[in-house]
Formats: structure tokens, sequence, C-alpha cells
């Protein structure tokens, strides 16, 4: 109790001095804003940057202006890697501190565990990640990619001539429904490329796992029987730090059995020496080391926030995927509630389809008129020494989100809300 | 008199360029075609880099040294080299007036690269240092192209260092293997039997396989000779790779092993022979963790020089930190616990909440970074593309070297023989004037220092983080209920046995069903023998 009510204090005097007005002056004019992400267990790794650039952006609409005429005010909340606390959070959130949006969750275990208390109270909750689709609600916007905007495509360019031409693949995960079920897609499609099952090995960790030893001597057992191998992995949280050291140390490079990941960034490789990783891959929707003037701004803001804030490592800190969705999310949410006039949820959840936004990645992203997620541009990004991606290969437009994959049976006609 | 005829002086002329050539193939001049094929569509890159290596050449390195580092990009579809002061092209070496920004830069990615490494070492293989032939003929075993051939063959007559010639029979057997003469792919199929490398053993299987279907089928290789010498090779390999594999995974099985020792050792003493359930014990593990990044916080800003041997200066780090804390921990609440499991189960627990929020609220509540020393990155490779890596043996080495010292200073100092009296008798102890409280607190220290080294041991290859510690807890009780309360040598067995069981079940059922697996064997193993592997005997175990 002590840790949160300290964390509120903190955040309000934050917004306080962000206004300049005192506390009890505007405390009737602000809408609120629930950010819900772990700050600390075995995800904190990935979230607490969401958290920071939530700030960062509520503190630039206030700086504009606010919405509506009235100051955004941040509520931070820390579910802890726990996910059924999430739930607990999330009602929190929307019954005690009537927030008018929530952004938060990284997993999918934490998105499904929120997703009843959101419905029950008719919430709205952005989702900033990118994940496995099968999902479609009224309350939830995704702001990630789904799919066949970030899996698909990459699994595509690595069967490519230009990616390496893999025949054969290693489908590693974390174990839990993002990861079990990006796997069950990537395997219907990989079949419906013509890779056999026996081509196929699939392989899960628990949260948290450490010893990569077997796994990664298992990989390089099944990479050196013949066909070019490539390596999905699904792995989420801080195991990546020891499955990436274990990989440099066994000495299986990018350019023998190249790893694509769907859940690394430059965030997670902030704690890895890069040096050995050279080459390894990581599809997403906006990389740090993309060249635009959008980019640089939202860079130059989040770099400038950071220290003002006195940020952990403030001089090193990094940009990434779900934080430019988190951005493009509330800017979104933003212009919707201008557009409804009102911040009621259903008001806003209709104003919602259909806006845009000139996003970081150098793309105008449209939401959706039907099915709540983004049009998104696919990036695929090679590891560089300095922890940074180069783009390989990208999309030359953004692509409409599938959410109900076409590869898994009985999605036909399911995808609208 | 005449002079040399115009056509005298053409003839010496070539003659001279031929022998030029003859004497320094390296030294031609690349075909400007084929340089700016480098500039073209993905395909035609491929095929300038692979020429290249074919060529040979100062030019020719300095061009895959530019492209890799990329410092090679495109102008209206002329191919530059980007210099910091400005462009050249890549050709004719002129500066462009362009300015640098004009330039597309050409991203390499892993197909490029390893076209470029495989382009090198056919470069490398001419090289003055036979390290640098050895790498480079080891990177064309795994990635030779048939057009290298000639290159190999050359590099095999004129090379003197045994080790490199093995490794290049080995790639240019590789390459024989399809050859047209059945004489020279039998030869290599025999040479390819030294082998240790999975792919060579693919190749093998792919000679033994039939085309077409039933009666019209015929043998991929026609000769049956040579399919025999390569079904023995196979064999051969077989029998290699599968030893390899089997010291690989029991390697890690010591390793994981090594690791559940230090992470039980602590407890070991604390659990195992003072009888304190200590539930805060993860937290040692992660204060000395802590310890270790204050010390690496401290060298990078100090002795950046030194950095690398940070992992030494932390070992008295990690000890004391952890041992303080035990101190305070044993004086402040322990003392008055002695005697009542269940209270000091409780209090513990709570001093174990207590440390992870301290750390929360001290160092924040995400994972610290800890670099691994370069000495302690990279592994030897067995046989097979079995590695070890180095951070893994340092540490196995290191568990080694703390038993060693506990079991010294438990049977050789006159403290470890006060702290067996005092574990095995009390008050008999107080009553020949052991003073018993000062023994306590000082195993207590021993037990948390030794605690504090695991977690040093933990931060090379695990996460630190403020709850790094209850991660372990369940371990270290395990190995120490296994091993048997009230001595050492058992948790050793247990720890080792555990690890090497662990890593066995998780080659074969993965590791979600390998953690699980574990926990039913010892629940089983407890069943049937609840005093653990080894049993104290006489009149302390009885009481």
């Amino acid at each position: 109790m002590n840790r949160r009510n300290f964390v509120k204090a903190l955040t309000l005097s934050a917004s306080i001095a962000a206004i300049g007005l005192p506390a009890g002056a505007h405390a009737a004019d602000t809408i609120k804003i629930g950010i819900l992400h772990s700050l600390s267990g075995t995800m904190a790794i990935s979230e607490t940057a969401l958290k920071n650039v939530a700030l960062m952006t509520i503190e630039e609409i206030n700086a504009g202006g606010g919405v509506l005429g009235k100051k955004l005010e941040p509520v931070v909340v820390d579910p802890a890697s726990n996910w059924p606390l999430f739930a607990e959070r999330a009602r929190q959130l929307l019954a005690q501190d009537k927030v008018a949006a929530v952004f938060g969750c990284w997993t999918s275990v934490s998105r499904k565990s929120v997703l009843p208390v959101f419905k029950e109270l008719n919430g709205l909750l952005f989702y900033p990640v990118q994940y496995e689709g099968e999902e479609l609600e009224k309350n939830v916007f995704y702001t990630g990619a789904a799919p066949n905007q970030q899996a698909i495509p990459a699994v595509e360019y690595l069967m490519s001539e230009e990616g390496g031409g893999a025949k054969r693949f290693v489908l590693l995960g974390t174990d839990y429904v993002y990861p079990r079920t990006t796997n069950k897609i990537l395997r219907a499609f990989l079949k419906s490329k013509g890779v056999s099952d026996a081509d196929i090995l699939e392989d899960y960790t628990p949260f948290g796992h450490a010893d990569y030893q077997t796994i990664i001597a298992r990989i390089k057992h099944f990479a050196a029987e013949g066909k070019k191998t490539a390596v999905v992995s699904t792995i989420n949280g801080d195991s990546n730090v020891p499955f990436y050291k274990e990989l440099g140390n066994a000495g299986l490079k990018a350019t023998d059995v190249p790893v694509v990941a769907f859940s690394v960034g430059e965030e997670e490789l902030r704690g890895v020496d890069t040096k050995p990783l050279l080459g390894h891959l990581a599809a997403w929707n906006y990389f740090m080391s993309v060249d635009n003037p959008q980019n640089k701004a939202f860079i130059d803001k989040y770099r400038a926030w950071a220290k003002k804030n006195a940020v952990p490592n403030a001089d090193t800190v990094v940009t990434n995927d779900p934080m430019e969705a988190t951005y493009v999310g509330l800017h979104m949410w933003k212009q919707a509630v201008e557009k409804a006039g009102s911040t009621d949820v259903d008001k806003v959840i209709a104003a919602m389809g259909g806006q845009t936004f000139k996003a970081p990645s150098g793309f105008t992203l449209t939401m959706d008129a039907t099915n709540h997620h983004l049009h998104k541009p696919v990036l695929i990004g090679e590891v560089r020494a300095d922890g940074q991606f180069d783009v390989v290969w990208q999309t030359q437009q953004p692509i409409r989100a599938q959410p109900w994959s076409p590869f898994i049976e009985g999605n036909e006609g399911k995808q609208g809300l | 008199m005449f002079g040399p005829t115009k056509r005298q002086w053409c003839i010496a002329a070539v003659l001279c360029v031929l022998m030029a050539l003859a004497a320094l193939p390296a030294r031609a001049a690349l075909d400007p075609a084929l340089v700016q094929g480098l500039g073209g569509d993905f395909n035609a890159r491929v095929a300038a880099i692979d020429a290249l290596g074919v060529a040979g050449g100062d030019e020719a390195a300095a061009l895959l040294d530019a492209l890799e580092g990329g410092r090679l990009g495109t102008v209206d579809g002329r191919l530059v080299v980007i210099a910091p002061d400005g462009l050249r092209d890549a050709t004719s070496g002129e500066a462009l007036a362009a300015d640098a920004g004009a330039a597309t830069r050409i991203t390499v990615n892993n197909r490029l690269r390893r076209a470029i490494g495989t382009a090198r070492a056919a470069l490398a293989l001419s090289s003055a240092q036979p390290a640098q032939r050895l790498a480079a003929a080891d990177t064309l075993r795994e990635n030779a192209s048939p057009a290298l051939l000639p290159v190999l063959a050359r590099a095999l007559a004129a090379e003197q260092d045994d080790a490199v010639r093995a490794v290049l029979r080995y790639a240019t057997a590789k390459l024989e293997l399809a050859s047209p003469d059945p004489a020279l792919r039998l030869k290599a199929a025999q040479a390819l039997g030294g082998s240790s490398d999975a792919a060579v053993k693919n190749l093998l299987a792919a000679l033994l396989e039939k085309r077409g279907d039933g009666a019209a089928a015929t043998w991929v290789e026609a000769d049956a000779e040579v399919r025999a010498a390569a079904a023995a090779s196979m064999r051969a390999i077989d029998r290699r790779i599968g030893l390899a594999q089997t010291a690989g995974t029991l390697f890690s099985g010591l390793s994981l092993g090594s690791i559940l020792l230090l992470a039980a050792l602590g407890l070991a003493i604390t659990y195992g022979v003072m009888g304190v359930i200590n539930m805060a014990h993860g937290e040692l593990l992660m204060v000395g963790a802590y310890a270790t990044f204050l010390v690496q916080g401290a060298f990078r800003s100090h002795l950046p020089e030194y950095l690398d041997l940070y992992v030494l200066a932390a070992i008295p780090a990690a000890f004391l930190a952890a041992a303080l804390v035990g101190i305070a921990m044993e004086r402040l609440v322990l003392r008055h616990l002695y005697g009542r499991p269940l209270e000091s189960l409780l209090a513990t627990w709570g001093l174990s909440l207590v440390l992870i929020q301290a750390a929360r609220v001290l160092f924040g509540p995400q994972n610290l970074e800890l670099a691994n020393p370069s000495w302690m990155s990279g592994g030897v490779e067995l046989a097979g593309g079995v590695v070890l890596p180095y951070n893994r043996i340092v540490i196995l080495g290191f568990a080694a070297f703390v038993l060693v010292l506990i079991w010294l200073m438990m049977q050789k100092t006159r403290l470890g023989m006060f702290v067996r009296a005092v574990t095995q008798n009390r008050p008999m102890a107080g009553c020949v004037g052991v003073p018993t409280a000062r023994v306590d607190t000082l195993a207590f220290a021993i037990g948390s220092g030794v605690a504090g080294l695991g977690g040093l041991a933990l931060s090379q290859i695990a996460n630190v983080g403020p709850a790094m510690g209850t991660g372990y807890i369940v371990d270290a009780f395990m190995v120490v209920v296994l091993g048997g309360v009230g001595q050492l040598a058992g948790a050793v067995w247990a720890a080792l046995g555990l690890g090497i069981v662990a890593k066995f079940l998780e080659g074969w059922a993965g590791a979600v069903v390998a953690k699980i697996l574990v926990l039913v064997f010892i629940i089983a193993f407890i069943q049937k023998r609840p005093q653990g592997i080894f049993a104290l005997k006489g009149r302390f175990a009885d009481s």
C-alpha cells in the first residue's frame, strides 16, 4: 500500500508540476487516465518503459491544452506481473478512480484477465502490444500488431531467398496463450507453404526461465540435420536476457541459424551484450532507427522526459514499438474524445473508427472502422552491434489487421465486431 | 637499324601482363561490371560477393570491408564508397561532388553477411597467420560453394600447417562429393568419416537415398563402393556426435548442479547444520548479486581498464555483504527464536519480504544489467557443435572452490570444530567452554556469506532483480532435504544428481514437464527415505 500511495503521490505531484496549478483548484476539471503496467516482476523489463511513455504523452497533451479544455491526470498502478492482480487493479481504476480510459497490459494472459472487468464496467482499454489475435472486444482498442502484421510476414521473409531461404523452423516460446496461439497459426501457415511437421520443432519454457543450455543444444542439433533452419522466438519478459546470453556463448550465429523474435525490441536488448547477436532479427511495426522527422521528434521528447524525470540510466533510454503504439493510442483517444465531444466510453468507441495519426514509424496509421485494430506497416530489422536494428525489409503501405487468422479453422466470416 | 617492331612490342606487353597475372593473381584489377553488381538487386549482390571471393586481391577485400561496414551506397545507380570526407566512385576511386547524404546506403542482411564471410574466408586463405587461415578454412568448411573448389585446391596444395590442411581437406571433400569422378567421390566419402559435423552426415545420407519410385528408383550415388564408404563414414560421425551430445548434456547437468549447489550450500549450513529454517535464504543470494552489481559499478566509474576483473573483486564483497546481513538477522531476530522452528519460519519469511522491498526501494524494481567479463564470454567447442560456455565452466570451478573452502573451514579450523560441537550437543559444548552464542552467530554469518557467493555466481548467468531469490529458495530446500539434513556431502550429491537428472529429462520431455517430473521424483524419494540420501547416525539424529 505504501508503495502505491508513494507512486500516486509522485505522479500527482508530477502532473501538478506540469500544470502549474494547485491540486485543489483543478482536481474536478481533470480527466483521469489509468496506466496499468507491471513495474515489478518478470515483465517489468518490458512494461516500465510503457508507463514512462504514457506519462510523457499525457504531459505532452496537457502542454498542448489538454482534452476538451481539461487536463489529463494519470493514475499509475503496479500489477506486478501477477495476472489476477491485473484484474483487481483494473477494477480499482474503473470503479474507484473512474478513469476515462486505461492504457495497459503487455502479456496476453494479463489482457485476458482484465477483459471481464472492462466488459462488466464498460471501460475502455488501449492494448499496445503485438498479440496472437483470436479476440475482438468492443471495449478494447488494439494498437499493436495482429499476427498478419508481424508473425506471418516475418516467417515469409525468413523463407524468402533474401531472408536465407529457411526450410526448417524452431518455434520457441514462453508457456502461455500468446506463444501457443501464435505457434498454432504459424504451424498452419507453414503447412500451407509445404513445410512438414518433421521440419517444425515446438518448445516452451516457463515464465522467468533462466537456463537455456538444453534448448540451445537442441536447436543446434535440429539445425544440423540438413536444411536451412530458423528460430521463431516468442519468449517474453526477462527470460530473453539469459536466452540471448546463452545464444551468444554457444556461438550460434545469425548467419547460420537466424532467430527472429516477436517480443524483443530495443528495450529488452539493453541488458545484453549485442555484439554476438549481430544479425538476429525482430519483426515490429516501428524501430527506433527509422529515419524520419516524426521519429526524431518522438525520440527527442522521450529522452528529454527521461532526463527531467530522472529515469534510471536516462542517458541511454531507447524507444520501441509498443512505446510507439502507446503514444499513437493516447493521441488517437484524444482525437476521438474531441470528435465525440465527450469522454463517454460508447461515444468515444464510435468516434475511434477512422481516426488517423502521423506516427513515428513514418506512416499515417488509421484505426480500422470496424475491427478496433490499427492498419500498420511491417518492418523487419536485424540487430546491430549497438543494440539498435537495421531495417532489412518493410511493407510499402500499412496493412489491415486480421485479428481472426485465416490459418485457424472456423474463423471465416468473423472479421468484424 | 630497325628497333623492335610494333608487333614485337605488343607481344612483349602481353607477356608482361600475363607474367604479372601469373605471379600475382591477387593483384588483377577487378572487373568494373562485377563490382557494379554490388549495387544491383539482391541476387546480383550475392553473385558479385561470391565472384569477389574467387577473384581475390586487396581491392576485393577493401570492397567487402566497406560493404560489411555499411560504407557502400549508390547514387543514381552508381556504386560509391561513403567515406568521412565525401563520396568516391567504388570502381575508379575518383571523388564525387555529391553530398554524402545523397547516397543510399546498402544494408547488409544475414544472407549477404554469410556470402561476405565466405568470400572473406576465401581471401584470408592466403593470409600469413596460420590462425587466420584456420578460421578461414573453418568458415569455408561450412559454407563453401562449388565455385571455390579451385581456390581451395590451390590453398591445400600450398598449405604447410597440419591443422589448416585437415580442415581444408574436409572442405574440399565436401565439395568433391558432387564430383563426376567416382574415384574422387570415394576418396571424399572416406575422408569425411573423420569429421564430427552433423551437416556432413546429411550430405552423406543424401547419397544413400533413392530417386524415383518403385522398381524404377535409382540410387542418388550410382557407385556401390562410394555408397559403402559413405555409410561407414556416417556411422563414425554418428558415434562421435552421439558421444559429444551426451557429454554436452552431462556438462549442462553438472553446470545446473553447481548452481543449485551454490544456491543451497549456505542453506546446508544454516538449515542443515544449525537447524534454522531460513526462508530469507533466497534474499541472501540477492544481496550477494546486488553487491556484485555495486562492485561492477565501482569498477566502471573508477577502474574502467580493469573492468574484466570486477568479478574477482566481487567475491569478498558479496561474501561480506551477505554475511553482514546474516549477522544482523541472527542477532536481531533468530537468536530469540532458536528451538521454535515455526516462529523462525514465519519471522524469516517476513524478513525476506523486507529485504525484497528494501532492494526495490534502493535499486528500483527493474532487473539490473550485469555484463559477463570478456574472459567469461564465448565457449570451447567439443565435437559435433556442442559448446561448453566459459561462464558455466568458471562457475563449476567456483562451486568446487567454495565447497573445498567450507570443507576446510568445517574440518580443519577451531571455529569449524566448535560449530560441529555445538550442533551435535549444545549443552555439553557450552559446559566445556565453547561460547555457543558467538558460534551460532559466526556459523550463520558463514552460511549467509556462502549464499552471497551463490548470488555472485547467479548474477553471471541469470537475471538479477529484487525477487530473484524467491525462484531459488524452493530449489535450495529441495537440495538440502534430498541430500539429508545435517551435513554437507549430501547436499553435493543431491545438487549434482538433481542437475543431471533435470537436464536429461529436459532433453527428453521439455523444460516445463521436466520441472514437474523433478518435483514428483523428490516427493516420491522423500516418501521412501525421509532422512534424505545420507542420514546422520548417533545421538543428534535421534533428538
